[in-house]
């Protein structure tokens, strides 16, 4: 069992021997363990978040992590942004012939291996191999379902003018990361991914209150497009404060060297916390206790004015309008 | 590289220089950034928003994307799309539109089209797939050519037949001139490009001090670069005579760097060059002297080409220019944004009309 072959897809024994050797050695758990084709799952009334996602990069090793845990950590911080518990999990995987396995058990590993730091079960699952060349590797998609605590009422649509924002810590070391790795640049960075599940931190929050407005895990797009998005939602403005965004200094230069901003790159282990201005000590000293809350901040606040527009107050005491991502960021020629 | 971004990003000393610029109660005065790396690091600090009225900042021709015409993007889809072609460009000509298509159009068609971060990755490009032809797009200022000199001359020395360049290299001094002697617009003082002067160095600005009695500044990107260089060339215009300031001495010496400029006319000459919205700029451009000729691809591919034509009421020209400004264009904003580009101006991330769209807003 070096490679993976189109037979490892077929259904037939290759699939199973695959299934029992590695999906249900690393995920092993009572409902998986049952072995028939739904999970059934007990559930107490209340309110459920339940979201998915598809995770397609490359390289699918990198530094701070791999696709797996990005896997299960993108689709937890889903499920926490809603302010809820994430219990359960599913994973699709579409695999390219020709994988070594050796990979693939090392990427179950730690998917296996994150799914217990966060306290939930990977219960169902579905593996399909695919042609050479048909996928990059591996793709994995992960759906997952939690339940959200009585009282607490967590939505882009919930901020109000007055609100602080928090973010949990530096800006733009995934993307970062991923596009010096992808790049093969040849520039000296010790920058990892901060590729981490943030529903443990989401629960210390809601602990000390649960007057949460927004919690929004800023992935794709960054910091900028993603307050761009909850100004629209919530129509509210808000204002940012150049000087009080923690990003990395080997981000900053390598940000600097390339013509980009760390405000527009990917995050994948942080969350934006939108909330009564009267919680947001109580917070942020919780949140630097918290091994992936060290560097969190006070970045700025919501106001009434001008609705969905997201400005910023730059070092000059100058200020200007923070938009969207457009396309990719493309690095310039001079 | 730290210690030099946060040295000139002080925020105290940022603000107290904004404050000098706040109670300027001289003769109004227009200034140009020539370089779109200014523009854009103007609005990134909110520079724009410090000054009094009777100070304007014009942004000017240097961003080498927008000045590149449509017939270039055109003549690249061409060749993109020859048999076992692959092109290797900057990242920010993707998305410039030619007539019909565009370079990120045509990758997603299944065109080969590379984004590559120094010329020399084209060279290596080109030595591991020696069955295949490259073509690196090749445009830029001084700051960029004399790189490309160098991955001509490795192909050259190693030699990789199957490797070119299409040409669309500029050079600064013509332009500026053109600009100061026929603008609709007087221009009081130019914020001259921090990058480009590091390898032209000053002496091509003291000429036109003293030939044309422009008056100019050198500085660096960093806000109090800015700030500081925008109050020495109000001071030196007050002041009279036309004079060249170089506030950027930690990069920019009088000499440029001679090394750079020997590799680039060892490999270029200059040429006629056309800029997208000002026309054809005599000698304002680099062609490949004879002796290299085997690595242009216009040569090669036997490329002719085409007149090209700018949208019909695109005020890009106008706007490099610097005789309008983006708001008073009917596109902007409109049918013309980052996203659907209908002019270069909003193309590239230093393009006038996508820094005003991107910081400024559209109202």
């Amino acid at each position: 069992m070096d490679i993976i072959t189109l037979a490892h897809g077929s259904g037939g024994k290759m699939t199973h021997e695959l299934i029992n050797n590695l999906f249900k050695k690393y995920f092993s758990n009572d409902i998986l363990g049952q072995g028939d084709d739904s999970a059934c799952l007990e559930f107490k009334a209340g309110r459920m978040a339940f979201t998915t996602d598809s995770f397609v990069v490359s390289p699918v090793f990198f530094k701070g992590g791999n696709i797996g845990k990005l896997a299960v950590c993108g689709t937890v911080n889903d499920l926490a942004s809603a302010g809820a518990k994430p219990l359960y999990l599913s994973c699709g995987f579409i695999i390219e012939e020709g994988m070594p396995v050796e990979e693939l058990e090392r990427i179950v590993c730690s998917m296996g291996e994150t799914a217990k730091e966060c306290g939930v079960r990977i219960v169902t699952g579905d593996t399909k191999v695919v042609q050479k060349g048909a996928a990059d590797k591996v793709f994995i998609n992960t759906s997952g379902i939690g339940i959200i605590p009585e009282g607490v009422n967590v939505s882009g649509r919930n901020a109000k003018p007055g609100d602080k924002i928090i973010i949990t810590g530096n800006m733009g070391d995934h993307g970062c990361s991923i596009f010096l790795e992808r790049e093969k640049l040849d520039i000296n960075a010790e920058i990892s991914s901060d590729c981490a599940p943030m529903n443990k931190i989401v629960e210390d929050i809601l602990n000390i209150t649960m007057d949460i407005h927004v919690l929004r895990d800023p992935t794709r797009g960054g910091l900028a497009t993603t307050l761009n998005e909850i100004a629209g939602q919530s129509g509210v403005g808000i204002k940012l404060n150049e000087d009080a965004i923690p990003v990395r200094q080997e981000v900053a230069g390598v940000c600097e060297l390339l013509g980009m901003d760390p405000i527009y790159m990917a995050n994948e282990g942080k969350m934006i916390i939108i909330l009564p201005e009267c919680h947001a000590n109580d917070v942020l000293k919780a949140l630097k206790s918290n091994k992936y809350g060290e560097n969190a901040a006070i970045i700025g606040e919501v106001t009434d004015k001008p609705a969905g527009r997201v400005s910023i107050k730059t070092v000059t005491g100058g200020s200007r309008i923070v938009d969207m991502l457009v396309g990719d960021q493309l690095p310039r020629i001079c | 590289m730290y210690n030099f971004m946060d040295e000139f990003r002080n925020s105290d000393l940022a603000r107290q220089a904004a404050e000098v610029l706040a109670s300027y109660k001289g003769r109004p005065v227009k200034i140009m950034e020539v370089c779109g790396t200014h523009t854009m690091a103007i609005f990134k600090y909110g520079i724009r928003s410090l000054l009094p009225q009777n100070i304007s900042l014009i942004s000017g021709p240097g961003c080498p994307v927008c000045v590149t015409p449509v017939s270039y993007i055109d003549s690249a889809i061409e060749l993109s799309r020859l048999e076992g072609m692959i092109i290797t460009t900057f990242g920010d000509l993707m998305k410039v539109p030619g007539t019909e298509s565009s370079l990120l159009k045509e990758k997603a068609a299944g065109r080969d089209i590379r984004i590559i971060y120094s010329p020399l990755d084209a060279v290596r490009i080109a030595a591991e797939n020696p069955v295949r032809k490259v073509v690196f797009l090749s445009v830029g200022f001084e700051t960029t050519t004399p790189v490309t000199a160098l991955t001509v001359l490795k192909a050259y020395e190693n030699q990789i037949g199957n490797f070119s360049i299409l040409t669309a290299n500029k050079t600064m001094p013509e332009a500026l001139k053109i600009l100061a002697v026929s603008g609709e617009v007087k221009i009081d003082g130019y914020l001259y490009p921090g990058h480009v002067s590091t390898i032209t160095g000053t002496e091509l600005y003291w000429r036109l001090a003293e030939e044309y009695g422009i008056s100019g500044i050198v500085t660096g990107f960093e806000p109090l670069d800015m700030l500081n260089g925008i109050i020495m060339l109000i001071d030196s215009l007050n002041k009279g005579k036309a004079t060249v300031i170089n506030e950027y001495s930690r990069a920019v010496t009088k000499e440029g760097n001679p090394i750079a400029l020997g590799k680039m006319y060892e490999v270029f000459e200059p040429c006629d060059a056309i800029w997208r919205g000002i026309g054809n700029i005599p000698a304002s451009g680099l062609g490949l002297k004879e002796k290299y000729k085997k690595y242009d691809a216009r040569v090669v591919y036997e490329i002719k080409e085409k007149d090209s034509s700018e949208p019909k009421g695109c005020l890009c020209g106008e706007i490099l220019k610097g005789n309008r400004i983006p708001r008073e264009c009917g596109f902007f904003g409109k049918q013309c944004t980052p996203e659907n580009p209908v002019g270069a101006c909003m193309v590239s991330s230093e393009g006038t009309c996508a820094a005003y769209y991107k910081f400024g807003g559209i109202e």
